[in-house]
């Protein structure tokens, strides 16, 4: 008797989150699977007349010769590949470095942190405004009013100026500055798990390695980074996880046009092209890439856990 | 007897080579101070930039090379700001949805958090699971099937749309259900032979020591309307309802070329204000929250 009553309460507890969940959760699963495997189908109503559709693995075939899907792909596995690593290491070494000193430690764990509670979009505009020039930049004989600081500082130092974002601009500079931005972006939530996990090694193990006088490099390779192993393998994987939905820091610095004016779309990501199928009312095509991306990221999980498996001392 | 001696030998290598030692651990020591120093430089220097940016005239921010401090402060570019983005509407919508969904979410992850920790129902444990394995999902999935559900619902362009489909995560209901688990049993067994009913036990014994984590909650969910950007767009980016990132990136749409930057630059300067000065009070909170939880807002 007082169990049944339990139960009936219990459940009313759960009511306002189970029923959320089944409209907001569980049926996007079902409904977004199914849509992927739909061709030609619309999930709006209001769209009018009998909706036509087979189904078929039609949408994934469309998705993958889609040349702005694979130049979509290419931008993001690049960016995952190159800011994940760059900001793992910088973040280390940030940790390392901070876990060494005493006075000024918690000013400056503030300053690293800072990154962190901004907003993308803001901040990306800032990006852009460092490395934006202003003039005729992409003709034939530039008249520049402003290299942007960025490039003022570069020919401070003697270097040519580079055209960053600008109309005309090389893929490779509106990387540089997106791995940039994004590495910047990235690095306040890294220092904070790597230097939690750094407080938390005992301190014997430093001490022992004082006594036989190892050199700074060899602690740091062989005491530090095997036992921060738990954390790193944490901070990477769900830096993978991040990169792969990577696309509010490129709305920040290019605009919804993801690219430089000359040629827009360039740097879309998988999540960019996922809304672009959405907002042309292409419900199939959208389900079917974000499946893709899905499963890309369980992959990509998949073979971090097996390294850190491997290489992880728990 | 050896132990003692090696003490000796020890003592004395040390004194041979402590000079040596302590100026090389001076030096290294300088090293990463430097280090740090240029580093802290590097993360700075955006906020330094759109600072002093914000304050030239549009004829002093052309100068190349630039000046690095305005030498005419002009605050007025802060007024032309807030009216070419009309921040003031903005900011209210996403005040209006960030208190409303916080709250709501709040009452939410506190009573399914409670059913999961001190509650007994037939299929717990494999609901919970249930629960965890969605996280793994990412939102783009849902977003998709989303949209048609409200777009059908007719909830585009309200403020039901930018509160309603988030109120539910299952991080937070994790997370406070860990902090529940961690209150002793024999408080609520005891409050239960009182007589106390479990709707009082909870708000008034559970919540008020469950707080800091209620706080972290509170903080990133408000932090999460602040930054939203990817659904408001796609649901309600009409005036009336338009949240606060989608309005900054509608006000100023070119990013390249010879825009008005010190004007640019003073809107995304009282954009970020509100996150600072949380920052700077809460620090704690985020950082805590922000170590367990591995998202972003």
């Amino acid at each position: 008797m007082v169990e049944s009553k339990q139960q009936w309460k219990a459940w009313l507890y759960l009511a306002p989150a189970i029923v959320l969940l089944l409209v907001f959760t569980v049926w996007p699963i079902i409904n977004t699977v199914a849509m992927a495997f739909m061709e030609d189908y619309s999930g709006l109503a209001n769209i009018g007349g009998e909706a036509s559709f087979r189904f078929g693995i039609g949408n994934f075939t469309k998705v993958a010769q889609n040349a702005e899907f694979q130049q979509a792909l290419t931008n993001t596995i690049l960016l995952c590949l190159i800011t994940v690593p760059v900001s793992t290491v910088l973040a280390l070494l940030i940790a390392v470095a901070l876990n060494a000193i005493k006075p000024l430690q918690k000013a400056l764990q503030t300053i690293f942190f800072l990154p962190y509670v901004t907003n993308s979009i803001a901040i990306g505009m800032v990006f852009a405004a460092m490395f934006n020039v202003i003039g005729s930049v992409g003709t034939r004989r530039p008249l520049i009013s402003s290299y942007g600081i960025v490039n003022d500082i570069i020919r401070f130092f003697g270097g040519n100026w580079v055209n960053w974002i600008n109309s005309g601009s090389d893929y490779w500079a509106n990387m540089f500055v997106l791995i940039v931005y994004i590495v910047w972006n990235a690095l306040p939530f890294k220092i904070l798990i790597l230097l939690g996990g750094l407080t938390s090694i005992n301190k014997q193990y430093y001490e022992a390695a004082k006594v036989d006088s190892t050199p700074r490099w060899r602690v740091l390779t062989k005491i530090t980074v095997p036992l921060l192993s738990p954390m790193l393998a944490y901070v990477v994987i769900t830096g993978f996880i991040g990169g792969f939905k990577e696309y509010t820091s490129i709305v920040g610095i290019f605009g919804e046009s993801m690219g430089p004016v000359h040629d827009a779309h360039r740097l879309n990501t998988m999540v960019g092209l996922i809304y672009d199928s959405l907002a042309s009312n292409n419900q199939g095509r959208a389900s079917a890439a974000a499946l893709i991306l899905f499963g890309i990221i369980l992959v990509v999980t998949l073979i971090n856990l097996w390294v850190s498996k491997k290489r992880v001392h728990y | 007897m050896s132990q003692n001696t090696m003490q000796v030998m020890h003592a004395r290598d040390m004194q041979k080579t402590s000079g040596r030692q302590k100026i090389s651990k001076a030096l290294s020591l300088a090293g990463v101070y430097l280090f740090l120093l240029i580093m802290a430089a590097i993360v700075l220097f955006p906020f330094y930039w759109m600072i002093i940016s914000s304050l030239k005239s549009l004829a002093e921010y052309r100068l190349s090379p630039p000046t690095f401090w305005p030498t005419q402060v002009l605050i007025s570019n802060y007024a032309d700001a807030f009216t070419t983005a009309s921040l003031g509407v903005l900011f209210k919508n996403t005040m209006i949805v960030g208190v409303v969904s916080t709250l709501l979410s709040l009452v939410i992850t506190i009573f399914t958090a409670f059913a999961f920790a001190r509650l007994e129902f037939k299929g717990k444990e494999l609901l919970f699971a249930a629960l965890l394995a969605t996280m793994m999902i990412p939102g783009e999935l849902f977003t998709i099937t989303n949209f048609a559900t409200v777009t059908n619902l007719g909830w585009r362009n309200t403020y039901t749309v930018l509160i309603v489909p988030f109120l539910v995560s299952v991080f937070y209901i994790y997370l406070l259900r860990q902090n529940f688990l961690q209150i002793p049993n024999e408080l609520y067994l005891a409050a239960k032979v009182d007589g106390t009913s479990d709707m009082k036990y909870l708000w008034k014994v559970m919540v008020p020591l469950a707080l800091p984590t209620l706080i972290s909650i509170t903080i990133l969910k408000m932090m999460g309307a602040w930054n939203s950007y990817i659904w408001p767009r796609l649901v309600a980016n009409d005036e009336a309802h338009r949240l606060i990132t989608n309005g900054l990136r509608n006000a100023f749409t070119d990013t390249t070329g010879d825009v008005n930057y010190p004007v640019q630059m003073a809107a995304v300067a009282l954009v970020s204000a509100p996150l600072f000065l949380v920052f700077v009070f809460l620090r704690k909170y985020i950082m805590s929250g922000v170590s367990r939880s591995g998202i972003k807002g």
